[in-house]
């Protein structure tokens, strides 16, 4: 079944199994995180499964992913990451260095998120039932006074603009799990921006929308802020900054980098008068010096994301679907 | 009859519709009825044309009968509604106004300046002497300035000239030429020709004169024609055609040429009777002519590789005037005639992003201030070797002309596929199919789309209760169905089912029996989520049946494999078992890194969905042969490969192995490919190895329908996909089966491959919804 690719499969399911299922009030908005508000604090709630294959890759680990991906959902509503829980679901006959070694880079991700792992669980399964470790995450953290950080606020004439190069994480994890060399070595982004976050909004808390480009790229961040927003997106298609030896992977293999997975990225969408502050407080940050404007919020074609290209035509980009199927007749 | 009785006078109202409005038809029946003396009157109503006529008997049945048999070129009559009425004693026959209310009748499709305007046009005593806009009730533009019904001048883009005293009396006077055309215009009160660029305006004669000047000297102009821009250039002139070339960023697809005349045309390519009947015909198309001249007349950057050129003759006077009248100074010579836009991007209409969007593209503009209402490509066609005409692109002089369905259908709107969009309309046994819009992956051709499918319903009047799509879950056309169905169902239409469907329906089959649809394509999205394009379906309307399909292989990249031949000729080798042997031209197309990244990609089936596509396998072999690694344009190495085969002095074939799959007989093209790669190891070239091949697939056809006739006892089979727009194949595959006691369907009206697609949806979905 093709309902992990984060595409349009996945966004099904959620609709039509398990909002009538269980939805709520929180769950309408199917943002990265929910916003509670308890004994009068806002706090910002995530919670997500690790299942990456292999475990380690250039770059990282499934458990720097498992503590950066948290943090980043709780991040992109501006919230200050402060707690996380983590269970470890483990495969009979996993070496016990291998789930060592996890649980350190599961402590050091944390220490350099500045987030607390405050609670845990262990679980194991018969071998052959899951691939060595699953891991899965939730946080909990504080979202400042006056931050409002959501979807459906992109309004036309936001800026729109990336953290960094993009395409990173998904073709190194699959470089080195399908044995592919495309000469260059491509390592994973990831990161956590809590505070990058934090940076951008010491500028203005008005920032409209933040989002991490995971699963299905900038391509699904992009299509559900325009779908919840109502506003249309235009990208420079030139402007998208993508390794080279991204932009060789993907020739190759026939994948567009937009739809290719990220985790230390977020997107940004800025209201125009704010742009130039927000983005020189980016570029001074350590996690955002690759930040650049990628394209802008407009009035016109309401929910549809297109991108400029080179020749002055206007692609449009769609959401992924479980795979890139060919439309050439 | 000395016999009958004495004759009283009878009356009769008499409702005509089909193409009756703005091809000169009141004035004919005027001059019809006052021929054989019968009283009454005509008027276009938006129910059609209504004759009411009095006279004796016979004489009106004489007039019913010769309104079909005489009517003017233009005109195409769908039905006769006969109704008697009590005798009022009318006496003399006139031509009452318009009137208006919701359009049943249709707009012809634009037609090429006719003969007696031409000889206006040089005639220098004559009122219209070189007026770039001259027409008349036989010629001229009409789909594409009409923008409501019934067809009046009000409802053209030709409401803004408001006619001359000449002008208003030759379009009062039912003996006239001009009664009632409503593109008649002259110099007092016509649109204005104006040549605009590098700082200078001229208007008429003038901006021609240094049109042509700035032409023959190598200059890029764009020129407004009757569907939209054109850019031109010399085509004898290799500076300017490769400007060309680098300003449009069309790599090397081939360019279409422009010819003053037939014997001109003559002199690029082939030319027999059924070329010379389409060059000349009143739709005007891009004929595909077989390459007789290697140079002269056109610079080797025109169509470089290229195994034919595309002709057409001048369609509007604007065109002839390039070419010059009679005492002219020398002018262009032949012309490169492009569509003004970028790959990809809808056709430039707008004046002001002419302007805007062809700024760095355009030397100069050629243009005018009579609106577009809606763009109109050229149309491409050529003629098969038994004379009968294959359409590619059906557009410009073909939309949107009515075809005659064998059902009565309610009113559908099919919206056809993504990539050469053409949309259509069907109502009863009525079927419109819009012009050629595009890719709909860009916005700006997706804008067209919703223009075209408005134009269109106003033209046709028939409001849709049914939408129809494609199944592939990523069409942009898809989606655009779902999100404005609104209450209305969206039936999604398997692709090649559509196909074969287009190809029963064009051909009148009502659908009570199958038949043996043979869709061979690129690409279409199959019931089992591969992707499908070498099927044999045992379909009528309702249903189909997958009775063979190409063996599947997997397609690495996806799109990219696509354009990349050499990754098919890889695929299929590693598929068939065979190795990637260095001698080969596929293996050596690519270095060993490369090669090392795609065996990865199939060994691991990184984007690789498996594909049964006849046109993959064309590619395949491309590369395989030697002929084409690269495609630059759509379907480059398949051309390449038929132009390779038809060099080729007869030689046998290969044979594609036959087996039961789990869903229907597997053609398996492993000894085909085997047989391929000995003969390329044995020096036999590519034109022999490009015929055997050829050959195969047409064999495997016959061996295919044989069986699928023993089985289920049908003899009728239908060619249809982008892969019958292969000459070559087409015709030895028609040749075969003929041979053989079969019925073959072979389109005619619309085009095999997607082009043609919607008219197939329309049927599936009113007989399946
Ligand atoms: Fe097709
Ligand atoms: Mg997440
Ligand atoms: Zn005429
Ligand atoms: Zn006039």
């Amino acid at each position: 079944m093709g309902h992990g690719g984060g595409g349009a499969l996945s966004a099904e399911l959620v609709r039509h199994l398990f909002l009538p299922a269980y939805g709520g009030e929180q769950l309408e908005g199917l943002g990265d995180s929910a916003q509670l508000t308890l004994g009068g604090a806002r706090l910002a709630f995530s919670t997500d499964s690790y299942v990456v294959r292999p475990l380690f890759f250039p770059g990282g680990s499934i458990g720097d992913l498992a503590v950066n991906g948290t943090v980043n959902d709780l991040a992109m509503s501006g919230a200050v990451p402060a707690y996380l829980s983590c269970a470890f679901v483990l495969e009979e006959g996993t070496e016990l260095a291998t789930v060592g070694a996890v649980a350190q880079a599961v402590g050091a991700a944390a220490r350099a998120a500045g987030v607390t792992v405050a609670t845990g669980d262990t679980k194991v399964v018969d071998a052959g039932h899951g691939d060595g470790v699953y891991l899965t995450t939730a946080g909990i953290g504080l979202i400042p006074d006056g931050v409002d950080i959501r979807p459906q606020r992109a309004r036309p004439g936001d800026v729109i603009m990336v953290s960094g190069p993009i395409g990173q994480h998904g073709i190194a994890i699959m470089s080195v799990r399908e044995g592919l060399e495309f000469g260059a070595e491509v390592t994973s982004d990831t990161a956590a921006l809590g505070s990058l976050v934090q940076a951008m909004l010491a500028v203005t808390p008005e920032l409209h929308v933040l989002r991490d480009p995971t699963r299905g790229g900038l391509a699904a961040s992009l299509n559900e802020i325009a779908a919840a927003s109502g506003t249309g997106v235009v990208l420079e298609d030139r402007a998208v900054p993508v390794p080279e030896a991204v932009a060789n992977a993907c020739a190759f293999l026939g994948l567009d980098p937009l739809y290719v997975a990220n985790e230390g990225r977020l997107v940004a969408f800025v209201p125009r008068e704010h742009a130039e502050a927000v983005l020189a407080a980016m570029r001074a940050h350590p996690d955002g010096r690759g930040t650049v404007i990628v394209g802008e919020c407009v009035a016109d074609h309401p929910g549809v994301v297109v991108a400029r290209t080179g020749l002055g035509g206007t692609r449009i980009v769609d959401l992924p679907l479980g795979e890139q199927l060919p439309r050439i007749c | 009859d000395p016999a009958a009785p004495p004759q009283g006078p009878v009356r009769r109202v008499l409702t005509v519709t089909g193409v009756v409005q703005g091809v000169g038809f009141r004035p004919f029946v005027h001059a019809l009825a006052s021929r054989l003396g019968l009283a009454g009157e005509v008027a276009n109503t938006s129910a059609g044309v209504v004759i009411d006529v009095e006279g004796p008997d016979r004489t009106v049945a004489e007039f019913v009968r010769l309104l079909r048999s005489e009517a003017p070129p233009l005109a195409e009559i769908a039905t006769v509604r006969c109704a008697s009425a009590p005798p009022a004693g009318t006496r003399g026959f006139t031509i009452r106004p318009s009137q208006p209310g919701a359009g049943r009748t249709m707009v012809p499709p634009d037609a090429a300046t006719c003969a007696a305007c031409l000889a206006e046009l040089a005639d220098p005593t004559d009122r219209r002497h070189r007026h770039p806009f001259i027409s008349c009730t036989h010629c001229g533009p009409r789909f594409t300035v009409t923008t409501a019904l019934p067809y009046d001048r009000p409802a053209t883009t030709m409401a803004g000239f408001p006619l001359c005293r000449e002008c208003e009396r030759e379009y009062r006077d039912p003996a006239d030429r001009r009664f009632h055309a409503q593109p008649v215009a002259c110099w007092a009160c016509g649109p204005v020709l104006r040549l605009t660029g590098d700082g200078t305006s001229t208007e008429g004669s003038p901006a021609l004169a240094t049109a042509r000047r700035m032409l023959a000297a190598g200059a890029i102009v764009a020129v407004k024609g009757v569907g939209g821009y054109h850019l031109v250039c010399a085509a004898a002139h290799r500076e300017a055609v490769r400007e060309l070339r680098r300003r449009k960023a069309r790599g090397d697809k081939p360019f279409a040429v422009m010819a003053p005349d037939v014997a001109t045309a003559a002199r690029l390519g082939r030319v027999g009777p059924a070329e010379e009947a389409l060059l000349t015909g009143r739709a005007r198309p891009i004929v595909l002519l077989r390459r007789t001249d290697p140079g002269g007349a056109l610079a080797p950057e025109v169509c470089p590789g290229s195994p034919d050129v595309g002709v057409l003759l001048p369609y509007t006077p604007v065109h002839r005037l390039l070419f010059g009248l009679p005492g002219d100074p020398p002018g262009p010579g032949v012309l490169v005639v492009t569509s003004a836009n970028r790959s990809g991007e809808p056709l430039v209409t707008d004046d002001g992003e002419a302007f805007e969007r062809l700024a760095g593209l355009a030397d100069a503009w050629l243009w005018h201030d009579r609106p577009i209402a809606v763009p109109c490509d050229d149309s491409v066609v050529r003629a098969r070797p038994d004379g009968e005409p294959m359409i590619l692109r059906r557009s410009r002089g073909f939309a949107p002309a009515r075809i005659e369905l064998p059902l009565d259908l309610r009113p559908v709107l099919a919206v056809g596929g993504d990539l050469k969009n053409a949309l259509c309309l069907a109502e009863g046994r009525s079927a419109w199919l819009s012009g050629h819009i595009g890719d709909l992956g860009e916005l700006s051709t997706q804008r067209s789309f919703e223009r075209a499918e408005r134009h269109l319903r106003t033209l046709t009047g028939v409001e849709p209760q049914l939408l129809a799509a494609d199944r592939h879950p990523g069409y942009a056309s898809a989606r655009w169905a779902r999100r404005n169905a609104g209450e209305r169902p969206v039936a999604r239409v398997q692709h090649h089912h559509a196909h074969v469907a287009a190809a029963m329906a064009e051909h009148g089959l009502d659908g009570s029996a199958p038949v043996i649809g043979v869709a061979f394509d690129g690409t279409g999205y199959g019931e089992d989520g591969a992707v499908w394009g070498g099927e044999v379906l045992l379909a009528d309307y309702a249903g189909h049946r997958r009775f063979a399909h190409l063996a599947y292989v997997p397609l690495p990249g996806g799109d990219t494999a696509v354009r990349e031949p050499w990754r098919m000729a890889l695929a299929h080798l590693r598929a068939a078992g065979l190795p990637w042997a260095e001698h080969l031209p596929c293996t050596a197309a690519r270095p060993p890194e490369l090669r090392r990244l795609l065996a990865r990609q199939l060994e691991r089936g990184l984007n690789c969905p498996p594909t049964s596509s006849m046109g993959r396998l064309f590619d395949a072999v491309s590369s395989l042969a030697g002929v084409c690694h690269d495609a630059g344009f759509e379907a480059q190495a398949a051309i390449e490969l038929e132009a390779a085969a038809v060099r080729a002095v007869d030689a046998g074939g290969y044979a594609f192995a036959l087996r039961p799959g789990p869903d229907g007989l597997l053609l398996d093209p492993a000894p085909v490919l085997r047989a391929c790669a000995e003969d390329v190891r044995a020096g036999a070239g590519a034109p022999v190895v490009a015929a055997r091949f050829h050959r195969a697939v047409a064999a495997v056809v016959l061996t295919v329908c044989r069986e699928a006739r023993r089985r289920t006892r049908t003899g009728t089979v239908a060619l249809t996909g982008g892969v019958f727009t292969n000459a070559l194949l087409d015709h030895w595959t028609a040749e075969l089966l003929a041979g053989d006691g079969f019925t073959v369907l072979r389109h005619r009206a619309v085009p095999p491959g997607d082009g043609g697609l919607a008219l197939g949806q329309a049927l599936v979905a009113a007989r399946t919804a």
